[in-house]
């Protein structure tokens, strides 16, 4: 009798220290990220104003605003996301609809885009040296880090436009072949609408990957921190110039928390609307 | 109708530019790896006395011993805090506060690791300095990662104890088993592929992090003998001094980011593999 | 259907919005026949950006992209034809017989610690016992019962190379705390630790000093580090800083090294506490 009490006891201690735990480490993570965001907010909000969004940067970003900064970054999205969408997209609907899942090409596609998903971005930075700046001699450019990007987001907007087609259900199609509609003209007119908001989620968190990153472009698109005047001139992305400005200007920490702020802003924007997109979805699928 | 007969065409070439984007990139690592793996061999990686590219000395131990110590700190950092975070949004919390702290993950998902590794030099490093110089250390490296990780091990285990069965759990409380008993004795094994494929994938986005880590580890090409010792990455290493290896010592970067590739390869493709296992 | 239609107009004007400002930018620009790329030595950058100004504002058809990564980077991408010219901040090797040198000012390198630190000045063999980490507390030298945390130069960096070439030690035998790039990041790195002790360029730290970073230059073997010393020739570390070219330079790249070099850009180079040359 008295071990069963003891027993009870024991688990009962067992039961509060588990709880215990649980709740120490989600309170240390909440602190921990409040502290960084408070952070974020204070060093960045007395520096930010809209002159800092629609000036040029001077002294080397200590003073001025980061507007030549804000359009190549628009410019390599645009590189980026106008290069890999379509490549995407045609391998998604291709792997949804036309090929079956065991073919050769099926697998060799998609175990391509598996590997490329699981490379570094800093590997991808290497080759985007090595193949678009020398080979391509393409220099260091806003096309150059765009078309780099590029690859990188093939991985992503494909498996989440991919996944997106294959949610719509089997009785679209098959209520469109008894009505003798064309498979294109089913793709175009049903199949595609119904995927959409969900690769338009997927297209938001490519972006937000592109607008994140940083490896990849260091040696790609460079760092000239001037107005690109062509897709051929260096232009600095957000994330490269925060980079810069904590790393290599001193007293450049008060501008580097602004920047910061606006990048994670964007992003923060960019993630809301993909999630409002992809309701339906596993969450957690796009996360990962 | 002629347009379904060439669209499987198009989308064909779509899908085979995917294919070849990965084989060019492949190809084109191996090509400017090829003086290294041809002509210097791949022992010397290993055997040379340190690392001193402009004195002829490439020996890449040190900086994949700093990954994979970076690495395996961040990961048993962030395995309990992401799993007490997945059990508190499962199990513990009200429905309000667990999806309060979801987004809150999920907002921690979304910050950018230059974000990340600009905070943890503005405040970890010289708090770090303060308790033991110099600060930029394996230690703040750690502690940066950690944080970045942190969302994948949450992420990906909520949705592996989400899925584990109801009915399972109802089982259990019905044979009077308590809140932990029933998450240690059924929930955990039940969920146990899952959770291990979200720490692959964490451990996976912790080998190929660079930025973040550059900027708080100090670089310093050594053994470290305490956490406080400065360290270099070898993704680190390779944003140094890509700019302006020549030669052999760029063949070296080339091959150090292979093998980060080919490391991070055998991550995902284990975490798959058990992801496929539990699905079964 | 209504929401895709949303999403469709919503994206399709932000796609026409950034093309039209990306075109307008392309008609802006017909105006630019000439590029000009300069890469190489951060501490030569900020004085060619500052020439490359003045430069495009004589010849608004030309524009001149400047980019940092140190002396070997600069040396490396002019070999392979990246770059028209390279910035180098020292002279030329042996082995480096394809380039052309053109000096376009004289520097030195100079000793760097935080503002608050007492030590008055430091002698040839104290400063290499402390990189080589035969002195590892400042009280040794006179300063604070503290650790000195050595800030480093990354290899590649000519800084770097004069720096052991004056203290007669290897990359290897040398114990640092901090790996840094670019001087402003050394800069940095010592202005945001009492501890530290770096080596920059006189310039760029006077500079720094100039703007009021808490930053000090330390005498070397009893001479003040200053631009003075290096105009007069008696500080023991200076050095040319060189624009290279492979071959004899032509055309556009000829007529920048000449403009570079000419009295006209003199005030420039004081502006960044250099002390310009004679070109004849």
């Amino acid at each position: 009798m008295y071990d069963v009490v003891r027993n009870r006891g024991l688990r009962k201690l067992r039961e509060y220290a588990a709880q215990c735990l649980i709740y120490t480490a989600v309170l240390l993570i909440s602190a921990v990220f409040i502290w960084l965001l408070i952070d974020l907010l204070r060093g960045g909000l007395s520096h930010l104003s809209w002159e800092f969004i629609t000036e040029l940067p001077r002294d080397a970003g200590r003073a001025g605003g980061i507007a030549s900064i804000l359009v190549s970054t628009l410019l390599i999205l645009l590189v980026a996301v106008l290069t890999a969408v379509p490549v995407a997209w045609m391998t998604a609907v291709l792997l949804a609809e036309f090929v079956a899942t065991g073919s050769w090409f099926g697998k060799a596609v998609r175990f391509s885009l598996h590997v490329l998903a699981g490379v570094p971005s800093i590997v991808f930075g290497l080759f985007g040296n090595a193949f678009f700046c020398v080979y391509l001699e393409l220099g260091f450019s806003i096309l150059s880090g765009g078309l780099t990007l590029a690859c990188m987001l093939l991985p992503i907007l494909t498996s989440t436009a991919e996944a997106g087609l294959r949610a719509v259900p089997h009785v679209y199609r098959l209520a469109a072949s008894a009505l003798g509609l064309s498979r294109a003209a089913a793709l175009l007119h049903l199949i595609l609408p119904a995927a959409a908001p969900v690769m338009a989620a997927g297209l938001l968190l490519g972006i937000g990957r592109a607008l994140a990153e940083t490896a990849a472009l260091l040696f790609t698109s460079g760092y000239a921190e001037r107005m690109p005047d062509s897709l051929l001139d260096s232009g600095r992305a957000l994330a490269l110039h925060i980079f810069d400005l904590s790393m290599n200007v001193p007293g450049g920490d008060e501008p580097a928390y602004a920047s910061a702020l606006v990048l994670v802003s964007l992003l923060l924007g960019i993630n809301i609307l993909a999630m409002k997109f992809a309701y339906g979805l596993q969450r957690s699928k796009l996360m990962s | 109708m002629p347009i379904d007969q060439w669209l499987p065409g198009i989308l064909r070439a779509g899908a085979l530019i995917a294919l070849l984007v990965m084989l060019f990139i492949l190809l084109f690592l191996i090509g400017e790896s090829w003086p290294v793996l041809s002509k210097l061999s791949i022992v010397q990686l290993v055997t040379d006395s340190s690392w001193h590219p402009l004195e002829g000395a490439y020996n890449l131990m040190p900086m994949l011993t700093g990954t994979v110590l970076a690495s395996t700190g961040a990961l048993l950092l962030a395995i309990p805090l992401g799993l007490a975070s997945a059990l508190f949004t499962v199990f513990y919390a009200p429905s309000y506060l667990a999806v309060s702290y979801k987004r809150l993950i999920e907002l921690l998902a979304g910050i950018p690791s230059v974000v990340f590794g600009f905070w943890g030099l503005t405040v970890l490093v010289p708090l770090i300095n303060q308790w033991q110089p110099p600060g930029a250390s394996l230690l703040a490296g750690i502690l940066v990662l950690t944080l970045m990780i942190l969302p994948t091990v949450t992420v990906t285990a909520h949705a592996a104890l989400a899925a584990v069965a109801d009915e399972l759990v109802r089982n259990a409380a019905a044979l009077g088993l308590s809140r932990w008993g029933t998450i240690q004795g059924v929930v955990l094994p039940a969920a146990k592929a899952g959770i291990t494929a979200g720490i692959m994938l964490a451990a996976a986005r912790a080998l190929g992090e660079t930025m973040a880590v550059l900027m708080v580890a100090g670089n310093v090409v050594q053994y470290p003998e305490t956490v406080f010792d400065p360290v270099r990455t070898l993704a680190a290493n390779i944003a140094l001094e890509t700019a302006y290896a020549m030669g052999d010592h760029r063949a070296v970067l080339f091959v150090s980011g292979l093998l980060l590739m080919g490391l991070i390869m055998v991550l995902s493709a284990m975490a798959e593999a058990l992801e496929k296992q539990q699905h079964v | 259907m209504q929401k895709f239609l949303k999403f469709l107009i919503v994206y399709s004007f932000c796609f026409v919005v950034a093309i039209g400002y990306a075109t307008q930018l392309g008609a802006q620009t017909k105006g630019v026949t000439q590029r000009l790329v300069v890469t190489g030595s951060s501490t030569v950058a900020p004085l060619v950006n500052e020439i490359a100004r003045r430069f495009e504002l004589a010849h608004p058809e030309v524009r001149i992209d400047v980019q940092t990564g140190g002396s070997s980077r600069g040396i490396t991408e002019v070999r392979h034809s990246i770059a028209a010219i390279g910035m180098v901040s020292r002279a030329l090797k042996p082995d480096e017989g394809d380039l052309r040198a053109f000096a376009i000012a004289q520097d030195g390198i100079g000793i760097i610690v935080h503002a608050g630190n007492p030590v008055a000045g430091l002698g040839r063999q104290q400063i290499a016992d402390i990189y080589t980490g035969k002195i590892t507390r400042w009280n040794a030298l006179g300063g604070t019962d503290a650790r000195i945390t050595v800030v480093h130069k990354a290899e590649g960096r000519s800084t770097l190379e004069l720096f052991l070439d004056y203290i007669q030690r290897k990359n290897s035998e040398i114990k640092p705390h901090v790996i840094i790039g670019d001087n402003a990041q050394g800069i940095k790195a010592v202005t945001g630790n009492p501890q530290a002790i770096g080596y920059v360029s006189i310039g760029a730290a006077e500079f720094e000093v100039r703007r009021g970073s808490p930053l000090r230059l330390l005498p070397l073997d009893g001479r003040a580090a200053s631009v003075e010393a290096v105009r007069q020739g008696v500080f023991p570390l200076s050095r040319p800083l060189n624009l290279v070219t492979l071959g004899e330079p032509h055309g556009l790249a000829r007529q920048f090294i000449e403009f570079a070099r000419s009295p006209q850009v003199h005030d420039l180079v004081e502006a960044q506490y250099f002390v310009p040359v004679n070109a004849d």
